[in-house]
């Protein structure tokens, strides 16, 4: 099977990570949130993966042939040259995806959940429609593209892009598996697939919901990668709990990369992941934060809800807190308070950050 | 034989300097490790022929008060009173009061020193001038030199440079006047009652003409005997060939607001390093690392597994007050500008356009600060368990 993963642009929103790497290379918990879309396609019988991106990286193609590699599957790159909305880049791939007559998966690179791609396949087979989404039930749907199906079949009725009054709470969850029949419905311009493909589709009754189990979030802007790294880590507990770190000082889930070093007398945790060749050191208290490679977080330090660069420098007695967010090789000085700074890379912090800002 | 006289104010006046005020009377607040007055009385007690300190002020007697006297007294081998106003009486007010206490024994002359100012104190350096000068009818006043902007703020002194005389006195004028400021630092002679003895008479000859409806006559006599030596006296002695300035350019500065007790604190540290450096802490092996000038009481103790990663900046905390580990309390100094040399402290209003202005965090005495939250540009008042973090704000 194909399947197709909309990669996009710059990743604005997830800046300013997203100026150093390309997104589908960020770190989420301790892998770059590519590899862990890539391996769960793989484990559904996934061969051959088409990258829909508008901008090209050198970083993202090295990986790319790197991870080809490792999983043992194939990586074509679909580059659009002009904008082609969420719908459009289906149409430019259209050759490599439908190749082999096969139903094939569209994914958002910014999902993350229990990706549920084999039983999204076999549900798919079994109503024999079009084309099948995953939803899932969120707090906010109005943010989100909103989904109204009948509940035996799951086949969806209407379908309202960011409803400006409650329809329902279950919404879009970004993971799509369609017939190669789909491509007769979308042209090579510019396109959204929520907007002008998914109603008309729901319209001919060819389009089915399948209600995700487990967590899921969009993890493109930092408030809510931390969110979504809470929930990674809760399923991990519940599936895979030899992964997590324990020991002294450790509360909670907390994911620690075997080559970082973490000093005496913290408390890391809830809610932690602690990338490769990081440095903790000595009375560091960390809660709800992910720490990138390299990065070093002296002694007495206090961190809660932040997101630390690669290869970051954060003094000692620094507190941290409120989706403060450092981008690449960011130095912060000793003794400073950061509340919402939004820090952009190879920045040193001299002064304390008491409100939210950005420090360009 | 010379004495010195104290004036310590009241309850009532030195409100800017609340919390910090409501544990003990503001002029035994330490500064620097010592009684903001016990600078007073030190420099005081160092002048020679100095036969007695008065302190004197409308503070009722206080077991604090009573005991610091006593432990003066020890301390200085010299004697010192209280001598308590029976209202406020104003800066002149109360030594006109109090003249035949002052002038028993029959000091050729006397210093007058407000409390509420840190200062290098050159006493000695003033009587020189005075004997060098002036005479038995002229008195001294100590200046230093402000900027333009925050000379405003002050006692503004024009004077001759050649003979130092002071031709005109303004007390905060609304426009610019002089960047030499009183110190609030006096040497008078007893002909200094004269001049203080005239307004009084000029007061109750107001009274007489301008009788308010509705005013008991107790009311009345009080009114006269409130003397500002600033506005009443100064005014009308300058420019009489009586009043002259004795400039200084040694530090100085006023405290009015707990944000200046920590600036005052920071010059007598200063100071320390030559006159006390026992006073001063050293570094030790296994105890705390000492950066800078650092005052530690005898009976602390800091210890590096008590204070656990908490980080205290720009903040004055009370007696008993703890703070939980990875704690942030953090205030903003209110500095005068390093840059300029005759920057002083700035006098800020406690609110501007609504808001609390950033200044000192301040912890009352007994205040608890629970772990890892963040106290930022706040005041608590004594005895507040607090449950979470606060910013700008003043929590009662």
């Amino acid at each position: 099977m194909r399947a197709l993963i909309l990669v996009g642009g710059y990743g604005t929103r997830l800046r300013p990570l997203t100026l150093s790497t390309p997104k589908p290379l960020v770190e989420f918990c301790n892998k770059a949130l590519l590899l862990h879309q890539l391996e769960a396609l793989r484990q559904a019988g996934v061969s051959h993966v088409v990258l829909a991106v508008s901008y090209m990286s050198e970083a993202l193609e090295a990986a790319m042939r790197e991870q080809e590699q490792r999983l043992g599957i194939r990586i074509s790159l679909s580059h659009e040259k002009e904008p082609l909305g969420t719908a459009g880049p289906l149409a430019l791939a259209r050759d490599l995806l439908a190749e082999d007559g096969e139903p094939f998966f569209v994914l958002n690179s910014d999902v993350i959940c229990e990706f549920p791609f084999a039983a999204l396949a076999r549900f798919h087979r079994h109503h024999g429609g079009e084309g099948s989404l995953a939803v899932t039930r969120v707090e906010e749907p109005a943010k989100y593209g909103v989904v109204v199906s009948e509940p035996e079949t799951g086949r969806i009725c209407r379908f309202v892009e960011k409803p400006r009054v409650f329809v329902s709470n279950k919404i879009n969850a970004g993971l799509y598996i369609f017939s190669p029949g789909i491509l007769r419905r979308i042209q090579l311009r510019p396109t959204s697939i929520e907007k002008e493909i998914f109603p008309a589709m729901a319209q001919d009754g060819q389009l089915y919901a399948m209600e995700l189990q487990g967590f899921w979030m969009d993890i493109g802007q930092p408030k809510d990668f931390l969110t979504g790294m809470c929930m990674y880590l809760q399923a991990l507990r519940a599936q895979h709990p030899e992964r997590l770190h324990s020991g002294p000082g450790i509360v909670g889930n907390v994911l620690v990369d075997p080559s970082a070093k973490i000093g005496a007398n913290c408390i890391i945790g809830p809610n932690v992941t602690i990338g490769a060749g990081v440095v903790v050191e000595d009375g560091v208290r960390i809660k709800r934060c992910t720490v990138l490679k390299g990065a070093r977080i002296r002694s007495h330090s206090w961190l809660e809800s932040c997101i630390v660069g690669w290869s970051c420098s954060v003094g000692q007695w620094v507190r941290m807190e409120n989706v403060t967010v450092l981008g690449e090789d960011v130095i912060v000085n000793d003794e400073l308070y950061l509340n919402g700074a939004n820090v952009l890379p190879h920045k040193s912090i001299a002064e304390s950050v008491p409100e939210p800002r950005i420090i360009m | 034989m010379l004495k010195a006289v104290i004036l310590i104010g009241g309850p009532q006046k030195g409100t800017r300097f609340r919390p910090l005020s409501f544990e003990v009377p503001k002029p035994l607040f330490p500064v620097a490790g010592v009684p903001m007055v016990q600078h007073h009385i030190e420099a005081c007690a160092k002048v020679p022929g100095m036969k007695e300190i008065l302190l004197m002020g409308f503070y009722q007697p206080h077991e604090a008060l009573g005991r610091f006297l006593v432990s003066a007294q020890q301390e200085f081998k010299i004697p010192i009173r209280y001598l308590q106003e029976y209202a406020a009486l104003g800066t002149g007010g109360g030594i006109y009061h109090f003249r035949d206490q002052i002038l028993s024994g029959g000091p050729e002359a006397f210093f007058v020193l407000n409390a509420d100012v840190c200062s290098e104190f050159p006493l000695q350096e003033m009587l020189d001038f005075w004997q060098q000068h002036g005479n038995v009818h002229s008195f001294v006043m100590l200046g230093t030199t402000a900027n333009r902007t925050q000379a405003l703020n002050y006692g503004c002194i024009v004077a001759n440079t050649d003979t130092h005389e002071v031709l005109h006195y303004v007390e905060k004028p609304s426009t610019f006047v002089s960047e030499i400021i009183n110190c609030g630092i006096y040497l008078f002679t007893p002909a200094i009652f004269q001049h203080i003895g005239d307004v009084f008479q000029r007061n109750q000859q107001e009274l007489v003409l301008c009788p308010y409806l509705g005013e008991e006559s107790s009311n009345g006599w009080l009114r006269a005997e409130v003397i500002r030596l600033e506005q009443d006296v100064f005014t009308a002695l300058a420019g009489s060939g009586k009043l002259y300035v004795y400039k200084t350019d040694g530090f100085w500065s006023q405290i009015k607001s707990a944000g200046s007790a920590i600036y005052a604190s920071r010059l007598y540290l200063n100071q320390y390093s030559q006159c006390h450096p026992e006073r001063l802490a050293q570094n030790k092996p296994g105890g705390p690392i000492i950066r800078g000038n650092v005052y530690i009481h005898p009976t602390a103790s800091v210890d590096s597994t008590a204070v656990d990663h908490t980080c205290v900046l720009n903040t004055i905390v009370g007696w008993d007050s703890t703070i939980g580990r990875w704690a942030r309390v953090e205030g903003t100094p209110s500095d005068p500008n390093p840059n300029d040399p005759y920057a002083k402290i700035d006098s800020e209003t406690l609110f501007r356009d609504g808001r609390l202005t950033p200044s000192i965090t301040i912890l009352g005495c007994s205040v608890t600060i629970p772990a890892e939250v963040v106290i930022l540009n706040s005041i608590v008042l004594p005895h507040k368990e607090l449950s979470r973090s606060y910013k700008n704000q003043i929590i009662l």
